[in-house]
Formats: C-alpha cells, sequence, structure tokens
C-alpha cells in the first residue's frame, strides 16, 4: 500500500531533493504551496520518477483556510499519511530592525503555520495508526544570535512543537524527525556572505531519509554541525554576548 | 533574485571570470532576470575553456532547472528544463528502458550545455552528434520565449545546435531518446600495440560505442599504443550505485609530472591482457568513467591544465600521427588521452564533428603548454582539421574561421536574434567570434 507525503514549502530546493526520494520509492505526493504553476512542473517530474502520482495543492502558511483542503486531499489516499514541513523565510535582521512588523510574518512562516497546519493534522495521523513528520528547524534555533535571531527564535519555537508533537504521536505509532541544517546551498543562502561547509539539498535529502529509516529523533545536517552547535551552545552566556559571530 | 558575486572558472581552471551569477529555482524568476535584458546561460562548467565565463558580466547557472517536462513513454520522447544533467537522465530512464541517443564523456553536462556545444559520444560515428536528436528547443531570447525545431524557426534552430549559448537562454528541450535493454554495457577491452594497427581496429570496428585510450608517453615502435574500448548495451540492473570519491585539493605539482604518468600509463595499458577481455559494466562506468572521482580537475594543481582536442579528415591520419609525436617528445603528456573515430554527424555551423579522426588530451598548464598547443592548432588547421570550442582556451579568432567556414552565416542569424551582444562571453570576444567579416 502507498503512502502519501504532504510536503509544505514544495518550491524550496530542499523540498525538491526530498521529493524526489519519496517519490522514487512510489509514495503519492502533495505538493504544498504558493506557486501552482512552479508546483504543477514539479509534480510532473515526479510523476516520471516514479511517484504513484503528484498533484500541486495551494497552501499559504499566513492563511489557515488554505489548509483544510491539503488535509482533505491528503485524506483520499489510502495508507499512512505523512507530512513534511520546509516552509520558512529569513528576512535579512536590519530588514527587521528596521521594520519591526515583519517579525510576525517571519514567525508565521516558520513556526505557527506549519504547527497550526501539523496541529489539525496529527487527529487524522493518529487515526490511521501512525505516519512521519519530517519538520525542517535549523542550527540557528539553537542559540540566538546577532545576525538573525528573529528567524533563530521562530526556528527554535517550531522544534520545540516539534519534540512535542513527537511525544504526542509516537503513542500513536507516529514518528518525527526534527532536521537542523546547518547552511544549504538553496534560493535562501545563494549570494550571501559569511557562507562556509554548504551542502548540497541532495546531501540532506538524503540524510533525512537515512534518518526516517534509523527512527532518529534529531538530527543534525550534515552530521558535524552537531559538534560545532554543541560547543556554541557551550560558550557562557557572559562571554556569548560579547561575540560577533 | 540576487545576484552572487563571486569568482568561477572553466574545468581546465586556467581561465577564471569575475562577476555576478544567479540561480533561478523556477521558470518565473528566470522570466524575470531576462525581462530586464539578456544575460547568458552556464550549465555545470564542464567546458574546459572560458565558454560558460563572462569576466565583469553577468551568468545564469542553469543546474537548479532541472525537471523533467513530459516523457513520452512509447516513443522515447522527453521534455526537459535545460538544467538537468545527461547522468540523471540516464539514471533515470535506463530502468525505464530508455537512453539519451548522445552522451558525453561527462554525465555532469546539462541538457543545455548538450545542445550548445553540439557534443558527441562514443557513438559519434554510429549516431551522429546530440543536436541531430533534438527535435525542439524552447529559448528565452530577447526578451521573448521562442520554440525553434528543425522545420520551424530553421534557421535558429540550426544556430542553436553547437551555438555556444549566442541564440538565447535554452529554457528547455525535446530529445529523442533511444531504447535500451537495461542499465549495463558489455564491454571489450583490446591491446592496439602501435599507431597503424590502433587505426585500423578504429575502422573496422563494428560496435555501437567505440572509444581508444591513447599512450601519449610512448615513442618510437610504440608510439600511438593504447587500447580500444567498445561496448554494447546489455540488459541487467545496477542494485547499488557506487559512491563517489572526491579530490579536495590541489594536488602538488609532481602528482601528474612526467615520471609518474610515464609509469601509470604504462601500468593501465598492460592491465588489459594481450588477448583482450570482456566485462559487463554499470553504464555510468563505461560512459562517464571519470566523474568516479569528483574534482578530478584538481589533480593537475591550482594552475589547471588546457585540453586539447582536435579533429583531422580521414585522410589526415599521418598528420595526426605527427601531432602525437609531438605531444610524446614534449614531456607535457598526462594519462588522459583519448583517440575516436568520428563520424561526418553534426548539426549546426559551428559543431565540431567531422568525418576522420579526433584526438583529445590534457596538458598541464606548465612551461612550453603555451607553445605546444599553439603548434597542434597549426598543424590543425594545416590537415583541413578543427578544434573543440568546449575545449580550446587559446586558439586566435582567425584560425577558428578558417575551421568553421559557416561561421558567418552563424553569426548573422545570431546578431539578429541577440543584436545588442548581451549574450557574449569571454570566449566569444577572444574569438571574435560574432563578427561577420
Ligand atoms: C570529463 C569530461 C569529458 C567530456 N567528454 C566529452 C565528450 O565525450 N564529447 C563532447 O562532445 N564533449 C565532452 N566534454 C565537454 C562537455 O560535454 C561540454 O563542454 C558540455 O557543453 C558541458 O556542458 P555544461 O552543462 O557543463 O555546459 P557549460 O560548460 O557550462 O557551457 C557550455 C556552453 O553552453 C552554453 N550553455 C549552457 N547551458 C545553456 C543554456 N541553458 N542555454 C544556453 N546556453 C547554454 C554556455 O553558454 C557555454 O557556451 C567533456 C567534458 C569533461 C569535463
Ligand atoms: N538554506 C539554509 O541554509 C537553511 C538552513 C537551515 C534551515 N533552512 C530551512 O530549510 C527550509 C527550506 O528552505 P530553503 O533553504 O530551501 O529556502 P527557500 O527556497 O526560501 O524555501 C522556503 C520555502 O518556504 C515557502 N514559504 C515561505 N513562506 C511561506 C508561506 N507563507 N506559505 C507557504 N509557503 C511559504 C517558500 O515558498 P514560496 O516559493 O511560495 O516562497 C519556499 O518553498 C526552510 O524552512 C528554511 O528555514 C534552510
Amino acid at each position: 500500500m502507498s503512502e502519501t507525503w504532504i510536503i509544505l514549502g514544495a518550491t524550496s530546493s530542499m523540498a525538491r531533493a526530498f521529493s524526489r526520494q519519496v517519490a522514487g520509492e512510489g509514495a503519492r505526493v502533495l505538493l504544498a504551496g504558493r506557486d501552482i504553476d512552479d508546483l504543477k512542473r514539479a509534480a510532473t517530474d515526479l510523476s516520471v520518477r516514479g511517484a504513484k502520482s503528484a498533484e500541486a495543492v495551494a497552501f499559504d502558511a499566513r492563511n489557515p483556510e488554505s489548509f483544510g483542503a491539503v488535509i482533505s486531499l491528503a485524506e483520499k489516499g489510502e495508507g499512512m499519511i505523512n507530512a513534511a514541513v520546509f516552509v520558512g523565510s529569513m528576512p535579512p535582521q536590519e530588514d527587521i530592525d528596521a521594520d519591526p512588523s515583519l517579525i510576525d510574518g517571519t514567525v508565521i512562516d516558520s513556526f505557527t503555520g506549519p504547527a497550526r497546519f501539523l496541529q489539525a493534522l496529527a487527529p487524522i495521523m493518529e487515526a490511521r495508526g501512525g505516519g512521519t513528520v519530517v519538520g525542517i528547524a535549523s542550527v540557528a534555533g539553537d542559540r540566538g544570535r546577532i545576525g538573525n535571531y528573529v528567524y533563530g527564535a521562530a526556528k527554535a519555537g517550531f522544534a520545540t512543537y516539534l519534540s512535542g508533537l513527537r511525544n504526542r504521536l509516537t503513542s500513536a505509532g507516529g514518528h518525527v524527525v526534527t532536521v537542523k541544517p546547518g547552511f544549504v546551498d538553496t534560493a535562501m543562502t545563494w549570494g550571501l556572505p559569511g557562507m562556509f561547509l554548504v551542502a548540497s539539498p541532495d546531501a540532506v535529502a538524503a540524510s533525512i531519509m537515512k534518518a526516517m529509516k534509523k527512527q532518529k529523533n534529531v538530527i543534525y545536517t550534515p552530521f558535524f554541525w552537531r559538534y560545532i552547535m554543541l560547543i556554541i551552545r557551550h560558550i557562557p552566556e557572559f562571554i556569548f554576548k560579547k561575540m560577533s559571530i | 533574485m540576487r545576484w552572487n558575486e563571486t569568482e568561477y572558472a572553466g574545468w581546465g581552471r586556467v581561465q577564471t571570470a569575475h562577476g555576478e551569477i544567479a540561480r533561478p529555482e523556477r521558470v518565473s524568476s528566470l522570466e524575470a532576470i531576462l525581462s530586464e535584458g539578456s544575460v547568458p546561460a552556464m550549465g555545470k562548467r564542464r567546458s574546459y575553456n572560458d565558454a560558460c565565463l563572462n569576466s565583469g558580466g553577468r551568468a545564469i547557472d542553469m543546474t537548479r532547472l532541472d525537471r523533467i517536462i513530459s516523457f513520452d513513454a512509447d516513443k522515447g520522447v522527453l521534455e526537459a528544463e535545460a538544467g538537468i544533467t545527461i547522468g540523471s537522465l540516464a539514471r533515470i530512464f535506463a530502468p525505464l528502458g530508455w537512453l539519451p541517443k548522445i552522451m558525453p564523456g561527462t554525465g555532469f553536462a546539462t541538457l543545455g550545455g548538450a545542445i550548445a556545444q553540439d557534443v558527441h559520444g562514443k557513438n559519434h560515428q554510429v549516431s551522429g552528434s546530440f543536436g541531430q536528436h533534438v527535435l525542439s528547443v524552447t529559448l528565452l531570447t530577447s526578451g521573448k520565449r521562442v520554440i525553434a525545431t528543425p522545420s520551424r524557426n530553421k534557421a535558429l534552430f540550426k544556430a542553436t545546435m553547437g551555438g555556444v549559448g549566442q541564440t538565447g537562454v535554452i529554457l528547455s528541450a525535446k530529445i529523442q531518446m533511444k531504447p535500451c535493454p537495461g542499465e549495463m554495457v558489455m564491454v571489450t577491452e583490446r591491446r592496439a600495440e602501435g599507431w597503424d594497427e590502433f587505426l585500423s581496429m578504429l575502422d573496422t570496428s563494428t560496435a555501437t560505442y567505440s572509444v581508444g585510450w591513447i599512450d601519449t608517453t610512448a615513442r618510437g615502435d610504440a608510439l600511438g599504443r593504447g587500447t580500444l574500448e567498445e561496448g554494447e548495451l546489455a540488459a541487467g540492473n545496477v542494485l547499488k550505485h557506487k559512491g563517489t570519491l572526491s579530490v579536495p585539493i590541489n594536488a602538488p605539482g609532481f602528482a601528474l609530472s612526467a615520471p609518474v604518468v610515464r609509469a601509470f600509463n604504462s601500468a593501465y595499458y598492460h592491465k588489459v591482457p594481450v588477448k583482450g577481455r570482456t566485462s559487463v559494466k554499470p553504464l555510468d562506468e563505461f560512459f562517464f568513467p571519470l566523474d568516479k572521482i569528483r574534482n578530478w580537475n584538481r589533480l593537475y594543481g591550482k594552475r589547471g591544465f588546457y585540453q586539447f582536442q582536435t579533429v583531422v579528415p580521414t585522410a589526415q591520419a599521418p598528420a595526426l600521427r605527427e601531432m602525437l609525436k609531438q605531444i610524446a617528445g614534449s614531456s607535457l603528456f598526462s594519462p588522459l588521452a583519448v583517440l575516436k573515430r568520428m563520424g561526418p554527424g553534426r548539426a549546426g555551423h559551428l559543431s565540431f564533428p567531422m568525418e576522420g579522426y579526433s584526438l583529445a588530451v590534457d596538458i598541464p598548464n606548465r612551461r612550453g603548454a603555451q607553445a605546444l598547443v599553439s603548434e597542434l592548432e597549426r598543424a590543425t588547421v594545416a590537415a583541413g582539421g578543427r578544434i573543440y570550442l568546449a575545449k580550446d582556451a587559446l586558439a586566435s579568432g582567425d584560425a577558428v574561421k578558417a575551421m568553421y567556414p559557416e561561421q558567418g552565416e552563424w553569426a548573422e542569424i545570431v546578431n539578429k536574434a541577440d543584436p545588442e551582444h548581451a549574450l557574449e562571453t569571454d570566449m566569444t570576444r577572444r574569438l571574435n567570434l560574432r563578427s561577420t567579416t
């Protein structure tokens, strides 16, 4: 029996790489996002690459009214329903400094929008006896830094939410993988200064697949970010507050 | 769209550029960029030279526009965005029974790059060049979408095949693929003990795919010795694709110095037994042997290398032998040297192939390299042959115009499509390729 994968934020190149992996395993894929033209192109691509079926569906994290249609479309499939969340936005911190109202949108895109969606999906997953949620958090959520602390705070919130959701879904047979990427070579980081050890979207997708198979809870990708963040988290606050990293 | 200001290079790494690059991930972003004016496109920059460089200007990296647009599983007709690589097409479609008709020696070439250089494969003598199997291209040119096929916008279509990106950004293309029985190739390897034997083996080969490796360090009686690989597609599946290795840093100068290459080549030659051998290999090992080692171009150290590829008419084989002699006598050799039989197939005005023999060699960028390449280029012109615009880094415009008699006709079509010369690259400027006189 084939599974359904809902991909939120499916226009992201990280999502594209991941969708190709699940399509290759014959899943039914629902590509949810705002740019329907692009998602339709992606859907055709996935069908040829082995998806049982692939469809584009409108989803806007800032408009909860768009959530229901995605969920009912998913329910039309038989087997397990899984969801992968790639939605997120990272306006430059200086834009936020200039216009603090940008905080709201950043938090909705990266945290509360997807959380509300998953909250509506969870009972259906429970009723079907499990399924997998993959949530893209970020190393930026592990410690607030001057360069992007609003985005970091939203991702920290999302990671905490995922931890609670894992707690909830485990008893129903479900599983939640929290993914904390370092720098990934996508549209979000293209041309930004200060990028190093940048991973390809394909490498990230492969590590997520591996993590799902091994039922990992929280992964850093590439793996060495676990150690980088271990160090960064352990810098005492009285030193950290004077640093600029 | 954010522009990334960066230093970048062709595969040989001798030529570099500094400029701004955009990498759109969806068609609407590409169209938005081009609505403000034309910008040259580049693929995976597997051209060795400056064909994919635009110093001081802007360029579009097409590699994220890599989706399949349609596939007719009965006819084997595929349409895809231009940034998809030939290697991924092989990986996706071989299990479904189809393969691109023409595949260059690297799977990392993109569909757009394969068209823009009208690339050839190990089956050129049988199946012609890449552009001969293109059914249509969708170009973004001067802010408009234009579809060109062999019968519609004919002149533009022909100028696009091997047209080094000068007719517009290739957004997508439709190609005819060929049926294939599986993911394997049956490979036969035989030794050729010297030049004459090698040529006659190439001439008499009836294999669909054939390619010769030539030992450029061999001199005297052994001059021109090497091994001929012949392949036929075969049934069978690859269970697990092997991982790749990577060259993480620039190798020191001695890594590919003359004595090292001499020793390596001798061992490589003797690995094939006197009686020859036959084996079954996965497609990518046969078609893209070098792709197993990522960034192998770093083996040549930070000064990089030139690749020289020439083709001469069949009757001019002795001239090619002289060129080989010159390389063998220079100590500027490398393990990578390929001898191929070519057929007449070509799709565009500036397509490289011609009926004859082609020799491709890597030449490390050491003292004497430029002089050697210039010598070889002179010899090519004298033999009525051609050098390849995906490889050459040193030629002059006059020599190239002499080798490509249709260049003037091409330039007229291209200058109409891009009257502002916004699509020029470092190579077209170096060779003054767009001049009609
Ligand atoms: C190891 C190796 C083996 C090779 N073997 C062969 C071989 O056997 N036969 C052969 O013919 N070649 C061979 N090549 C050369 C290679 O196939 C060509 O250089 C090819 O063009 C590379 O494709 P690319 O996507 O990297 O294009 P690039 O090198 O990035 O670009 C090549 C040209 O295409 C243009 N271009 C690229 N994409 C577009 C687009 N979307 N729209 C418009 N213009 C575009 C660029 O402007 C440039 O002029 C080999 C190269 C390597 C490194
Ligand atoms: N790149 C990195 O280095 C990195 C590192 C750590 C974590 N991440 C996270 O990885 C995820 C994928 O990002 P990416 O790097 O691939 O960048 P991206 O291309 O910008 O992807 C962000 C995705 O979120 C979608 N999105 C944003 N706001 C939305 C909204 N209101 N409603 C619906 N969709 C919305 C975008 O859709 P549209 O196409 O409609 O805009 C896009 O698909 C993000 O969560 C990001 O925070 C990235």
